[in-house]
């Protein structure tokens, strides 16, 4: 796998077309690494020219602004600015979603000011561009459901390029009653994902996944890590891993050609 | 001559009036209260958010049975009570229906009048058969007991009481009712007055006429203490309300200064800080209303108290102690209690109470995953979820208050950069594996 580093560029004096920001989830947790691998997989046969931080990303500060922690968060904000000024970075591309948030939206205030993107916004612009193809292969007529991630969808008001990509699989694209704006939480979000949830009577990622389970897909898809691991626990917790699959749509895209 | 009439009416518009001024200085007073936000950008985005979302109820048509039903209440309402200038002129003057000599003009509103104060009676019906018949959940909620369920109920009651008024009024004004134009309702309620002789028919008539406007007054001056607000603040909240994406939570500026400072490498570590004894160091987050900002202070003043936040809020569907509505009711409660002591004492006199504890438990501060579902519902475009940041803010950099393992996440991310314990070094090691 070709992964190039930004500081390896810089010695060859390159500057690469997009920065792929890896996130801490993508790079430390064993579900979420298939998901930066298959996303590499595709940017490479692609041809695209990016690169990453490598040892030199840290985390963007998100759980720690979102758990309240502005000092910490904007500490995180401010050594990861400098970095991405001294390699002038142009655009970034992350396949996390609160990566995404907080580089797009929080980051030009303190002086880091990107072209930021998702990475299903950026698989969809290759497509248009005709620099990448996508065929159903394997997934050819199945029936896949599409997670919004909070941080995607109601917080950044992206809806359609997950979904255009998933329906150039040759797929049955079907929609849980609560999609879109109206999309229930997977329970990650806010810092959640790092902590026991307050009392209450059910846990978020189960009640995810029965909407889910409602329309009987034999795919979830989703667009986030940490939705990734809500979902697949929720449809653990009901007994269905065997039957339903949940991935990310870097994924679906990889795997449908064998990448 | 017998002025008594005309005199009363006026003292009555007068006190009216008089009050519904009074109560609105106290709000515009209590919702200052709150620190400066700069809302003035983007005036031509501003005007066509109010436009869409509080003219047009852009929001309120999401669930559309109550949304068409709201529509028609609300434009009953407004365009019903064109009727009041008429109402004020007759019963400052003496005069009876003044505004007749427009003629067919006149009947043509009258009896559109008519049309819509039915539909406002049948939409406000179906209301209440939601609420007490049908038992929608969202109106069921623990924080919708005691007043904030008979708040709900008593408007209902008063837009029904006010409609039949109205429409009483017209069948017993018999000349009204001769000219038989612009009387597509009340025509119908004429049959009930059978056999009423003149005189009864003009005392009802008049009965109804003092009602009504009397009504109207009171319902004015009930606005203040009701989730009814609405009807005014959603204009301006809506146009004050955040333009940025949702995703989007500010970053506090003291903090930037201070870390800054903390990262300059030419800074002096060992520098006393720079004194002023003037102010005290800033408070970061919130613990008490008037740390919130104004726009948040608005925002608990036009909470309708409906609920779609609450129903939408993946928190407060799987049980947990967290209602966004709640917060929106218990900002408003607290501000109230200021801003009765500040009455009371001609300023605010420390009462050892404050949002936090008293009000909003930490509980339901960290029971939310900021999924902004409560944000996107509220047809009034409020943010409850700007109120649980500036709180957990001051919970986490005020009081160091955050669970064990939340302050794990974080030590981790200072020391290792990643909410986990791994190496920063082990970065790229999934190129390899
Ligand atoms: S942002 Fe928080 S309060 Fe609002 S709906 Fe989501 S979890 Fe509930
Ligand atoms: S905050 Fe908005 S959605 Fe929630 S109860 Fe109030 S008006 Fe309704």
């Amino acid at each position: 796998m070709n992964v190039p580093t930004m500081a390896e560029m810089m010695a060859q004096g390159k500057q690469p077309e997009v920065l792929f920001w890896v996130g801490c989830a993508g790079s430390f947790d064993d579900r979420a690494k298939k998901i930066t691998k298959a996303f590499v997989k595709i940017l490479n046969k692609a041809k695209v020219d990016f690169a990453v931080l490598g040892t030199e990303e840290s985390c963007t500060g998100d759980p720690a602004k979102r758990a309240g922690n502005e000092f910490l968060f904007q500490m995180q904000a401010m050594t990861n600015i400098e970095i991405l000024n001294a390699y002038e970075v142009k655009k970034i591309v992350t396949a996390c979603p609160h990566c995404f948030n907080t580089l797009k939206n929080e980051y030009p205030e303190l002086g880091g000011t990107y072209e930021v993107v998702h990475h299903t916004e950026l698989l969809k612009s290759l497509l248009d561009e005709g620099r990448l193809t996508i065929e159903g292969g394997k997934f050819k007529g199945k029936r896949i459901t599409f997670h919004d991630p909070c941080y995607l969808g109601r917080a950044n008001d992206v809806y359609e390029a997950p979904r255009e990509l998933i329906q150039k699989l040759d797929v049955e694209l079907v929609e849980m009653k609560r999609c879109k704006t109206n999309g229930l939480c997977c329970g990650a979000g806010g810092a959640q994902m790092f902590k026991e949830p307050e009392k209450g009577t059910k846990d978020i990622n189960v009640e995810r996944t029965e909407d889910a389970l409602e329309v009987s897909p034999n795919i979830i898809a989703t667009g986030c890590p940490f939705c990734n691991t809500m979902m697949t626990d929720g449809v653990k917790a009901k007994d269905k891993e065997n039957e339903i699959e949940v991935l990310d749509i870097a994924e679906l895209i990889a795997n449908a050609e064998d990448l | 001559m017998n002025y008594i009439d005309n005199i009363v009416f006026a003292v009555l518009i007068f006190l009216g009036i008089g009050f519904f001024v009074k109560n609105i200085k106290k709000l515009t007073r209590n919702i200052k209260l709150g620190k400066h936000i700069d809302r003035t950008d983007n005036s031509n985005e501003r005007w066509k958010n109010m436009a869409m979302v509080a003219l047009g109820q852009s929001k309120m048509v999401k669930r559309p049975v109550a949304g068409i039903l709201h529509i028609l209440v609300y434009v009953g309402f407004i365009i019903i009570n064109i009727e009041v200038v008429e109402i004020i002129i007759d019963g400052l003057f003496g005069t009876h229906r003044v505004l007749s000599f427009l003629g067919g003009i006149y009947n043509f509103l009258i009896g559109l009048f008519e049309i819509l104060a039915l539909l406002v009676l049948v939409a406000v019906i179906v209301f209440w058969l939601r609420r007490m018949v049908v038992r929608i959940p969202r109106f069921w909620n623990k924080e919708m007991k005691g007043f904030p369920k008979n708040d709900a109920l008593n408007i209902l009651y008063f837009e029904m009481v006010l409609m039949s008024l109205f429409l009483i009024m017209n069948a017993t004004d018999v000349h009204f009712q001769s000219m038989n134009f612009g009387n597509p309702i009340s025509q119908f309620l004429v049959p009930i007055f059978d056999g009423f002789s003149a005189e009864s028919l003009h005392v009802i008539e008049r009965v109804a006429w003092w009602l009504h406007i009397a009504g109207i007054l009171v319902f004015l001056n009930y606005l203040y203490y009701s989730k009814h607000l609405h009807i005014l603040l959603a204009f301006p909240n809506t146009y004050y309300a955040n333009l940025n994406a949702k995703g989007k939570f500010n970053n506090l500026e003291s903090v930037t200064n201070e870390v800054k400072l903390m990262m300059d490498p030419s800074a002096d570590p060992f520098a006393a800080p720079v004194e002023d004894d003037n102010e005290t160091p800033e408070k970061f987050g919130a613990s008490d209303v008037t740390d919130l900002n104004w726009v948040q202070l608005m925002n608990a003043y036009t909470c309708t108290e409906c609920g779609r936040c609450t129903s939408s809020c993946p928190a407060n569907l799987t049980g947990k102690e967290l209602s966004p509505r709640a917060i929106m009711m218990k900002t408003r409660d607290r501000l109230e209690e200021i801003g009765e002591n500040i009455n009371k004492n001609g300023k605010f006199v420390d009462d050892n109470k404050q949002l936090l504890n008293d009000y909003i438990t930490p509980e339901e501060i960290w029971a939310c995953t900021s999924c902004n579902a409560c944000v996107e519902e509220c047809p009034v475009n409020i943010d409850p979820l700007s109120i649980i940041l500036d709180m957990r803010r001051y919970l986490v950099m005020e009081q160091s208050a955050a669970s064990p393992e939340l302050n794990m996440m974080m030590t981790n991310i200072e020391n290792n950069g990643a909410p986990w314990q791994y190496n920063q070094m082990d970065r790229l090691n999934w190129k390899d594996e």
